[in-house]
């Protein structure tokens, strides 16, 4: 990725969190433990950024365990979150975005609704092929009003070619489709595209099952990667979300849309720890190089550099 | 999780019985409780903060009610504080203007804008039989306009027809005088996503704004929302004044507590939530459950909302003289399991019941509906005289069913066992009263 503009903009939207949490962390200058009210401050930053209860109580356990040194405490309290922050994220295997070592290298993307699977597509598919791959859509999401069409809008943008059918359509039966065409065209890289959903739906669940059936039975290795879109500005609903998508659907990672925002998605450090799913894409914007490859160190920096 | 809330209390509670009051030191833990509850359920940490301020100040000191354990008591004031803070009583979208009114939907990208736009074009048309003009006014997400225009055809109502290189204000004057020559008496604009930081896009919203005058301009919010929620919702209101909030996606399993942090930040009514992707889906918002809602106390009043709709008042009446003369059929029992359907799913309906959200997961419900179709197959299977009088059911009446129904006789042995068991129920309830029964159920606080 291309460091300086994800910075610029990460920070931008970071910057008055940071501000807030520097401040609080200048406070404390009891000498060889942290002040409580300092940690309570902490928490408070934290579930505002959508930690979450547990995730923020881990985080701040890792905190009380070291006793801070004399000279800095207030350095020190921010680099120990920032490692400790760093580590949880880390934890769960296989952050790195996979490279393509299939053909075709299918990726299937779900969610519910609204969180910008289409786009996250559309945004991949540009990059994929300006990269010089040969890239093909699926539209599976045959439910949702027009849904086809923004699909093709994005094909028609990237250049690239959309399988379709008709609203209201099998999605198993075009996802069938889809394996066949990207294999007789020697296509790089299948993105399908399927509707929005709420996981407490069971048979959209199913559904989504059947897609995942007819994948591997048309292509034994795949898909190779199953992405769960999630929206930054999410609750603790998120981590419902992955728990249920991946029992059903055995998700390989997540990608963060919307975090252009004043949203800090922090439900993804929950998702990480209790689940073991790593963020493997953010969206920070509505153009094609705003989704970028998700990166912890860098992503923890953002949020605590002054 | 969530559910576990009233549980928790009347465990925190349980070292206090036998206290008549609710004190200071007991009541810590308690508020602990709530507290995580709370901010599990995205509900804002300064409105919590707030919020449990006032509970404090309500709740200490005060005598326990006769009636009621401490738990009961403490969690009657949080959740009556909490419907407070969402607005007390059910709210009506106010359409007292000239016509047309016009209306216009703001919010962040997928919170739904446009199908909560065909939803509450629905509702207006139907039941309060308005003439809506839909106006697409997003020409920025692909396809966005083809998506309203498709809901349009889908409900038999006039969709403007948006060019999409025109700039959304001209498009919304162009649309309300087109309204005006239709005789349509209100225009619903549908406008593109945006982020509350975005200068620009809010600055095209003020523009079609003072463009149109509109009389009602709701937030949709995505009752998924998490802290963030407070930011958006004070960022829409500063730059439009909003007058009220539509809270979508709540057939989820979030709990919704967004809500409370945005009524705190703009004051202004949540008069609907979407509760499906069908176009019917969408109800009054009614404060009190959704209070229920965030604490994990079910949703009763809307179960009972849903079945007051449903049941077809002659067949009401049917059942309840079937009832009385206890003379329970089977088919009534047909009648009742057609009642039911029109409910929904089972699923659904599950949820609003207090304390089965866990079960309504462990069931599989669309076993369950298919169940329901197989006992509707076995009774049309039936002669009215077998219906009437089931003891007359032999064996080979039995198999004779059975094959019609498509079924085994062990279904329909099944059938007539549950029959029997439901029936001997509904004797039991005509002599207790229905009231008895209701009573015995567990309720949080009666």
């Amino acid at each position: 990725m291309e460091g300086s503009s994800f910075f610029q903009r990460l920070k931008q939207g970071l910057t008055k969190s940071r501000e807030s949490w520097v401040q609080k962390i200048a406070a404390v200058v009891q000498n060889r433990r942290w002040d409580e009210t300092s940690i309570a401050d902490m928490e408070e930053s934290l579930i505002a950024a959508d930690v979450g209860v547990k995730a923020t109580q881990e985080l701040l356990e890792t905190l009380r365990k070291r006793s801070p040194g004399a000279s800095d405490p207030a350095e020190e309290m921010s680099r120990t979150l920032q490692a400790a922050l760093v580590d949880m994220l880390r934890r769960s295997p296989g952050p790195k975005i996979a490279p393509l070592s299939a053909r075709p290298w299918v990726v299937i993307f779900l969610g519910v609704n609204g969180v910008g699977k289409t786009t996250t597509i559309g945004k991949l598919a540009a990059q994929y092929r300006s990269s010089g791959k040969k890239v093909l859509l699926v539209a599976a999401d045959t439910f949702r009003a027009a849904a086809i069409e923004q699909l093709d809008a994005w094909g028609q943008r990237a250049g690239v070619d959309v399988i379709k059918h008709r609203a209201g359509a099998d999605p198993s039966a075009v996802v069938y489709d889809g394996i066949q065409a990207a294999k007789s065209r020697g296509v790089d890289v299948l993105l399908i595209d399927t509707a929005g959903r709420l996981h407490t739906k069971v048979h959209l669940i199913e559904e989504l099952k059947k897609i995942r059936r007819v994948i591997s039975r048309e292509q034994p290795d795949a898909p190779h990667e199953t992405l769960l879109v999630l929206d930054a500005t999410t609750g603790q609903n998120g981590l419902q979300q992955a728990r249920v998508f991946k029992e059903a659907t055995d998700i390989t990672g997540i990608v963060l849309t919307k975090l252009d925002g004043t949203a800090k998605g922090g439900v993804i450090i929950g998702i990480q720890t209790e689940l073991g799913l790593p963020v493997k894409y953010i969206g920070i914007g509505e153009e094609v190089e705003d989704l970028q490859p998700f990166d912890p160190t860098r992503f923890v920096q953002a949020l605590f550099e002054n | 999780m969530f559910e576990s809330l009233t549980e928790k209390l009347e465990l925190t509670f349980k070292r206090l019985r036998g206290q008549g009051k609710i004190t200071e030191t007991n009541i810590d833990d308690a508020i602990r409780d709530v507290r995580l509850a709370l901010l599990e359920a995205d509900v804002h940490i300064k409105v919590v903060k707030n919020f449990l301020d006032s509970v404090k100040a309500k709740a200490t000191g005060q005598e326990v009610l006769q009636s009621l354990t401490p738990d009961q008591q403490f969690l009657k004031i949080v959740r009556d504080e909490l419907v407070e803070l969402l607005g007390g009583e059910h709210q009506d979208l106010d359409l007292k203007t000239a016509p047309p009114v016009v209306i216009m939907l703001v919010g962040l990208q997928g919170s739904g804008k446009t199908t909560t736009l065909a939803k509450l074009a629905r509702h207006l048309n139907k039941d309060k039989k308005r003439s809506p003009y839909l106006v697409p006014a997003d020409v920025y997400r692909p396809a966005a306009i083809e998506q309203l225009k498709i809901l349009g055809r889908e409900l038999d109502l006039p969709v403007h027809d948006s060019d999409p290189e025109a700039s959304p204000v001209a498009l919304c004057r162009q649309a309300l005088s087109a309204a005006q020559n239709r005789l349509c008496d209100v225009l619903l604009i549908d406008t593109a996503g945006r982020l509350h930081i975005d200068e620009e896009l809010m600055q095209e919203l003020t523009a079609i704004k003072d463009a149109v005058r509109p009389h009602q301009i709701l937030f949709v919010a995505d009752a998924m929302t998490g802290q963030d929620a407070v930011n958006q919702a004070s960022g829409f209101d500063g730059k439009l004044g909003l007058t009220g909030i539509i809270l979508t996606k709540l057939d989820g399993d979030a709990r919704g507590g967004a809500a409370l942090s945005i009524r705190e930040m703009v004051g202004k009514p949540i008069l609907f939530s979407g509760v499906g992707e069908k176009l019917d889906a969408l109800e009054p918002f009614y404060p009190d459950r959704l209070a229920s809602r965030i604490l994990g106390m079910g949703d009763v009043l809307s179960l009972i909302d849903k079945v007051q709709q449903n049941v077809e008042e002659k067949e009401a009446a049917k059942l309840q003289k079937a009832f009385l003369k206890q003379q329970f059929t089977l088919e009534e029992f047909q009648l009742q399991l057609k009642q039911i359907k029109r409910m929904g799913s089972l699923g659904s309906l599950l949820e609003m019941v207090p304390g089965a959200k866990k079960l309504a997961a462990q069931v599989d419900t669309e076993k369950a509906e298919s169940e329901l179709k197989r006992v509707d197959a076995i009774i049309n299977s039936m002669t009215l005289g077998e219906r009437r009088n089931p003891a007359i059911l032999n064996g080979s009446r039995r198999r004779r069913i059975a094959q019609g129904s498509g079924t085994t006789v062990t279904d329909v042995n099944r059938l007539m066992k549950q029959f029997m068991e439901m029936k001997k129920m509904m004797q039991r309830v005509s002599k207790l009263g229905v009231k008895s029964l209701f009573n015995r159920m567990p309720h949080p606080y009666s």
